[in-house]
């Protein structure tokens, strides 16, 4: 019995110096979105070799994830700092007070195109928002007609959609509804398809829960498969069969450009530029939010900061355009510069 | 049926038939046990070749030899950015100074090559002021280029290397300065967001943390454990629930014992996220039933002679246990240990939970320090953009691998060479 008493003692001793450890963290703690992870991880890793303090550590958990666990309180065992893919929502910085975070600091760094791919050796593809919306929605207006009455999706092939399209079975690999690339994606490409049916779009002012079931509601029939949040398997899958289209963010695009192509949306090809521009329509800001009380007490944090909002990062030359983030526009850089600088916190969303 | 030998013809032959069916059965039954079994061999060859085909790639890297003028004012700035582009234009003077130009030039090399030179010198201050050859890492594109990964004769802008940089990097060839050496930094270092510097160690280390904590935490009471049920407890109806429980327990799904821990050591005992003693207590809820079914079997199996001999000769229930029983059933035990170790050495899941899934560059050093683990690492190194990351996962499979079998061998090894006949 003697071991089990010395296990016993082991684990009580274990709790003792971690609760010892936890009060004196002097790594920055981040997480957050998967989409802002290769962005944040570099800048961590820049920060950590060229400065004195420790290299952050990042987790990766999803935007939503995210803010929960940073929103569940203040102290060393709360996050420091969360990246987000989205938007932070009003009711997360209600939690976010209601523990006792109070200031949060908001800082765009830039913006990611959402592309629709295939495999270079099929043919180019040149959709619009409404191609999107009638190829993928759970429901569509009978006959892909304005003022049609709503039917499950008959769309079977890309030529249902519009005879200018080619016919080949429609199959699109995509996130899981777990994923803020597939919030975005749903928001942006297929709700802005919907928008263009004026009968569907005065749905909001009705209904807002069933615009928005009509309108960011994706098929289950088989049509638009759920790949897990791998884009490098999309990728892989892409090139194997040419007849699939794939979902994932600019970034996959730009490394993998001798194997896959981005389809052009409301004319406009998924290129650095016309993202920057806002030219290309499904493209989403990127975020982090950094706990104000934690500054100063954690080491690193304000020094993180000014790495990441330096020219060297996120600047429109800089390392992290390297890696596919695309530039915030000047006016905006200098707002958010200044916000991360004077370390403004957010008055309310 | 009225057993009577057959004597009729009719019936000698209806007997032959059936005997002739009878043995057509048997090796039918024996050519679907070989086609199963060449099956899963079929399979298990095509994944080790697709992985160790991917993955012997990521054990050497491309270098490139600089030849770097450590200038003593520029040394003692700080100015090793300095430092490097100068020694790169020295290399290529045709590529001029403006900023795209030098961009070209420092995309050679791994991002990292700044901090090498500084480390480089603070690891032997006397180089300063002096000029030394040294080997630095080529960044990826060069790096996948020199490893046949990419096709150059595809259009110039779908490709991540411009034709300025492959005339470089011949130049470079035929000088001996780019060279394919063995990958140093992949046994030495964290992870790294750069794949050319991104290394194992680190996950290395914090596997290793986490299972000294599983096993110092689930092989006493595993065994303790198994030692009471089989020879001091009494058969009752709670003794049988609770051998059902543990049963049942070996067949929860991991992420389960993930949710458990997070709930339990992390908001309840508060122990750190993302570290080896949290991890390695999940692990080992995790391992516990694992070890204590197999050690209930190897006690078991120990005949009950020797503890009846033990006992006669006046020795006491502990004793014979302790002294007769144990020692004979130690191979059995081990080996469940093993394989529980080796179980958790896979596993991801119930990490995910407690934040071992993350971006950890510093090699851990204690316990209470943040670290990954071995399959947490390929897991996110599978989901990074960068081209040179496919050969770094399989690479890392490679060594998880590697450590299966290791931890595997080690079991049938204990059990052959302490297995007792009697």
């Amino acid at each position: 019995m003697h071991t089990r008493l010395v296990a016993a003692v082991f684990v009580a001793g274990a709790v003792a110096v971690a609760a010892g450890a936890a009060q004196a963290r002097d790594q920055i703690n981040i997480v957050g979105s998967s989409t802002v992870y290769p962005f944040a991880t570099v800048v961590a890793e820049n920060f950590g070799r060229g400065s004195d303090f420790k290299t952050p550590k990042i987790e990766s958990t999803g935007s939503g994830g995210g803010m929960k666990l940073f929103c569940a309180g203040l102290g060393t065992d709360h996050p420091d700092i969360t990246n987000a893919s989205r938007r932070m929502k009003g009711s997360e910085l209600e939690k976010c007070r209601a523990n006792g975070v109070q200031d949060v600091v908001e800082i765009k760094i830039g913006y990611d195109g959402i592309v629709i791919a295939n495999a270079k050796t099929a043919p180019e593809m040149h959709l619009t928002l409404r191609h999107l919306f009638l190829a993928l929605a759970k429901q569509v207006p009978e006959g892909n007609q304005e003022g049609g009455k709503l039917v499950d999706n008959p769309n079977r092939t890309w030529a249902d959609v519009d005879p200018d399209l080619p016919n080949v079975a429609i199959e699109v690999l995509g996130p899981p509804p777990t994923s803020g690339t597939r919030d975005a994606f749903n928001e942006l490409a297929v709700e802005g398809g919907c928008k263009t049916f004026p009968g569907l779009k005065a749905i909001k002012k009705e209904d807002k829960n069933r615009y928005k079931a009509i309108c960011r509601g994706i098929r289950e029939d088989g049509a638009y498969i759920e790949a897990g949040e791998n884009d490098n398997l999309i990728v892989q899958k892409l090139a194997e069969n040419p007849n699939a289209f794939g979902v994932f963010g600019f970034s996959f695009l730009d490394q993998n450009r001798d194997a896959v192509q981005g389809a052009s949306i409301d004319g406009v090809p998924p290129e650095f530029e016309n993202i920057a521009t806002r030219a290309y329509p499904v493209s989403r800001p990127l975020y982090f939010y950094v706990k104000k009380a934690h500054v100063d007490v954690i080491p690193g944090i304000r020094e993180y900061i000014s790495a990441f909002t330096s020219d060297d990062a996120w600047g429109d030359e800089g390392y992290l355009t390297d890696r596919g983030l695309i530039p915030l526009p000047t006016d905006e850089r200098t707002k958010f510069g200044d916000d991360a600088a004077n370390l403004t916190p957010l008055e309310s969303l | 049926m009225s057993s009577s030998v057959p004597t009729t013809i009719s019936s000698q032959a209806a007997a032959n038939r059936l005997l002739l069916r009878r043995k057509r059965a048997e090796r039918r039954f024996q050519l679907y046990g070989i086609l199963a079994i060449s099956a899963a061999v079929g399979f298990l060859v095509v994944f080790l070749a697709s992985i160790v085909s991917r993955g012997y790639m990521g054990f050497v890297q491309t270098e490139i030899r600089l030849t770097v003028n450590f200038e003593q004012e520029l040394v003692e700035a700080g100015s090793y950015r300095k430092i490097l582009r100068t020694s790169l234009a020295e290399l290529f003077p045709e590529a001029g100074s403006s900023r795209a130009e030098r961009r070209a030039l420092a995309g050679l090399v791994s991002a990292g090559t700044v901090f090498v030179l500084r480390e480089t010198v603070e690891a032997e201050p006397a180089i300063a002021g002096t000029v030394q050859d040294v080997w630095v890492l080529a960044s990826d594109p060069v790096d996948q280029f020199h490893k046949g990964r990419i096709d150059a004769s595809l259009p110039e802008e779908e490709r991540p290397i411009s034709d300025a940089s492959l005339a470089r990097i011949a130049a470079l060839e035929q000088d001996g300065r780019l060279e394919l050496r063995f990958n140093r930094s992949f046994f030495s270092r964290g992870d790294s967001r750069n794949p050319e510097e991104a290394g194992i160690l680190g996950a290395i280390v914090g596997s290793a943390l986490a299972l000294v904590v599983t096993l110092v935490v689930s092989f006493p009471i595993g065994v303790m454990t198994a030692v009471y049920l089989e020879a001091f407890a009494p058969r009752n109806r709670i003794t049988r629930l609770i051998e059902i429980n543990i049963n049942n327990l070996a067949a929860v799904p991991s992420i389960v014992f993930g949710l458990l821990g997070l709930a339990v050591f992390l908001n309840v005992f508060g122990l750190p996220r993302s570290a080896p003693i949290s991890g390695g207590l999940v692990l080992s809820l995790m391992t516990l039933p694992t070890i204590i079914i197999s050690s209930r079997a190897a006690i078991r199996a120990v005949p009950p002679s020797f503890a009846e001999a033990a006992i006669g000769l006046g020795a006491s229930r502990v004793q014979a246990i302790f002294h007769h029983v144990l020692p004979v059933a130690a191979p059995g035990t081990l080996t469940g240990a093993i394989i529980g170790m080796a179980q958790a050495l896979g596993e991801t899941a119930p990490l995910l939970m407690m934040g071992m899934v993350a971006f950890v560059v510093e090699v851990p050093g204690g316990f209470t320090d943040p670290s990954t683990v071995l399959p947490a690492q390929v897991y996110l190194w599978a989901d990074s953009p960068e081209r040179g990351f496919a050969e770094k996962t399989a690479a890392a499979i490679v060594v998880l691998l590697g450590f299966l079998l290791v931890m595997n061998g080690l079991a049938v090894y204990l059990r052959r060479k302490f297995e007792k006949q009697w």
